[in-house]
């Protein structure tokens, strides 16, 4: 018991089940899943559809993250990325061919790619801290996603794009299923090579491990690399739901909340240890409760006040001085018997 | 009290081989004998008067003082909310949670107007309401040990929540009492426009600058953003200064509230989304390094009238797109860091 409780990830597994019991309680069916014209149906498969941008953005966050930086540009990725893409299937001849839709994926991503790789220039090679070197990004990547679709709200029909949103694969949504294999493709590239232990002794201590002969700048270089990436692929998922091009809203706060699942999941954003599993975690959090705020009836501009409980008990949990007190009255019960034997 | 800025670390250090660009720049400042932990401040002051240098050659009626008056007239909430950020960031934390704060204690000051409370209660109540959200972030980050970014954003989530709990819709202020105080305005020399906003603003600056230069709570600001441990082992109150930093912070985006307020005369809660932005990138571009420990108040108040003039530049050209200033405002974020980097490798 005593191990189970101490578990890193137990508080935010007891928060995600609370979320889903209450859930039940409001909605008997809640947990149903149906299948509906040869697609899964009911809420589980919409907050594993709907997680799926969040679990990418918060993917490369954790690897940013456990390299003790942080990338405050995704949120402007994902708007480029977009505006990009959209905008590219657009303006071609035949929007709704799938060798267009390939080529503006494939060019989303390649600048996304390229706008990580920024980021990890100014972080690896100039050495600007991370939270100051994403933040030009930040600010000005908006501008330019709005530079790409001039200002409008872009609009476009093309089935093939809808797909990577909305579609389903043997009744799985498409999306889900990206967000998926990238996240076990990221696992297993991590904890199966010496990847993952690399990236957190960079994180631990970026000077000794350079010492001891780990390419930090390249390790800090990829993984801000990798953000802009699945940022990128994010933004194309999120372009696709709605099939718009909102240069202004598209991916907002995203990194905040992406931020927000890696510190429920237990990665501190001092860097070092992290975990996927507590980012996955995280982002079902997050996911599940944005959708019940939905489902109670609650207006969703409401939303960010239960983020906000959700984070100060979370990290309240995992705070050093209150686990010490809760250490110290274990201590005692445990304690107490041999005193009165005494 | 002596009347100096804290002593920053390694300024007689002896010059290594430094980047070439920082030598020059060094060589410049000592032959002009400005102190080194000016340089930055310099720099702003130079994209300042170059970027209204430009304006003035390009438009006729730019350098007016017209301009210049709306320039603090429509950044006053900006400016108290720059003072605040400055205070954070110099003790090396961030606060993400004032542009919440602001729409929080201007949506606050509308609604409580609105239900027919005096004036003179609403204004320090909405102020005390910036207090209180930034004393519960100290605390979280000191007592509780909770990274001031996580803090501050749990901050920004939980003020923008209760904003929309308190008004799902604009409200507009009519209260005639505080219109009457938001309309007040005097003329400065004839022709300097200046509003109640400009003039609270700039008291804020003023207090600002002496609670950070002449006294012992400004320069444990200082020593905590230097080093933490050695301004602990030195004996300064710490825990309590780190506290405090966030209730300046909060106060000035309460503060900051109740001016947009006044210049908006409504309550709405998207107001200020992403202004801690502005903020930051005003602190930063006034030459107040992210580590902390360096940088001016005054710097944060030059930082935030680069962005406005920026601002007023791009209204001025007319055809440019409001796209333009983020782009401007990102690859200005981008030069200045770059310069610091330069100056404090030259530095180590």
């Amino acid at each position: 018991m005593r191990e189970i409780t101490r578990h890193a990830l137990f508080w935010p597994v007891v928060a995600l089940v609370a979320l889903l019991a209450a859930n039940t309680i409001y909605r008997p069916d809640f947990l149903g899943v149906t299948i509906l014209n040869g697609h899964l149906f009911g809420a589980p498969v919409d907050i594993l559809r709907n997680a799926a941008p969040l679990m990418l953005v918060a993917l490369g966050m954790t690897l940013v993250i456990a390299t003790r930086g942080i990338d405050l540009s995704v949120g402007a990725v994902v708007a480029i990325a977009g505006a990009l893409s959209l905008s590219f299937i657009a303006t071609s001849p035949n929007p709704g061919s799938v060798s267009t839709v390939l080529l503006a994926i494939a060019i989303a991503l390649g600048v996304s790619l390229v706008l990580g790789v920024w980021n990890g220039f100014l972080v690896s090679v100039v050495g600007i801290q991370p939270i100051i070197a994403t933040l030009i990004l930040m600010t000005a990547g908006r501008g330019i996603a709005m530079l790409i679709t001039e200002g409008q709200i872009t609009t476009v029909t093309s089935p093939a794009f809808k797909t990577l949103g909305s579609g389903f694969w043997l009744g799985v949504p498409v999306a889900t299923l990206v967000a998926g294999s990238v996240f076990v493709l990221v696992a297993l590239l991590v904890r199966r090579t010496a990847l993952g232990m690399l990236v957190e002794s960079v994180g631990i201590n970026p000077a000794a491990s350079r010492l001891a002969g780990v390419k930090a700048r390249t390790i800090v270089w990829t993984v801000f690399a990798l953000s802009g990436l699945f940022s990128g692929l994010a933004g194309l998922i999120l372009a696709s739901n709605v099939m718009a091009a909102d240069a202004n809203n598209a991916g907002l706060f995203i990194e905040l909340d992406a931020i927000l699942a890696v510190v429920i999941g237990g990665t501190s954003l001092q860097g070092g240890k992290f975990s996927l599993s507590g980012t996955f975690v995280g982002v079902l959090i997050i996911t599940t409760l944005t959708l019940t705020v939905t489902i109670v009836g609650i207006s969703p501009l409401v939303t960010p006040l239960f983020k906000a409980l959700v984070v100060i008990a979370v990290t309240l949990l995992q705070s050093p001085r209150i686990r010490e007190s809760f250490a110290a009255r274990a201590r005692r019960r445990a304690a107490r018997p041999e005193e009165v034997s005494v | 009290m002596a009347a100096v800025a804290p002593e920053k670390r390694g300024t007689e250090a002896p010059p290594v081989a430094g980047p070439q660009r920082g030598r020059r720049m060094s060589t410049i400042a000592r032959r002009l004998r400005i102190d080194r932990r000016y340089m930055p401040v310099v720099g702003t002051f130079v994209v300042l008067a170059l970027i209204l240098s430009v304006g003035g050659v390009r438009y006729d009626n730019f350098l007016s003082t017209n301009v210049l008056a709306n320039l603090f007239i429509n950044n006053s909430f900006l400016i108290v909310l720059a003072v605040g950020m400055t205070f954070v960031i110099l003790t090396g934390g961030i606060d993400l949670s004032v542009g919440a704060v602001l729409a929080l204690s201007a949506v606050s000051a509308a609604y409580l107007l609105d239900a027919g409370v005096p004036a003179a209660m609403v204004m320090p109540a909405v102020v005390l309401i910036g207090s209180i959200i930034g004393f519960l972030i100290g605390v979280m980050v000191h007592v509780f040990d909770v990274q001031p970014f996580i803090a501050t954003l749990a901050g920004m989530f939980f003020a923008r929540g209760l904003c929309f709990v308190i008004a799902p819709v604009a409200i507009p202020i009519t209260d005639e009492t505080f219109v009457a105080i938001s309309a007040w305005d005097t003329w400065v020399g004839g022709q300097w426009r200046v509003t109640t906003s400009v003039m609270i603003a700039l008291a804020v600056v003023a207090l600002a600058f002496y609670l950070l230069h002449y006294t012992q709570f400004g320069r444990t600001v200082y020593a905590i953003g230097g080093g933490e441990q050695s301004a602990q082992l030195m004996g300064l109150p710490v825990a309590r200064t780190k506290v405090l930093v966030y209730v300046v912070s909060g106060t000035c985006a309460g503060l900051g509230g109740l001016l947009f307020a006044m210049y908006s005369r409504s309550g709405y809660s998207l107001t200020g989304v992403a202004m801690e932005l502005d903020a930051i990138a005003a602190v930063v571009i006034g030459g107040t390094l992210l580590t902390g420990g360096t940088g001016f108040v005054l710097g944060s108040v030059l930082g935030v009238l680069v962005l406005g003039l920026i601002q007023t530049i791009i209204t001025f050209e007319g055809t440019l797109s409001s796209w333009w200033t983020k782009i401007v405002i990102g690859v200005l974020l981008l030069i200045f860091v770059v310069l610091q980097r330069v100056l404090t490798l030259r530095r180590t």
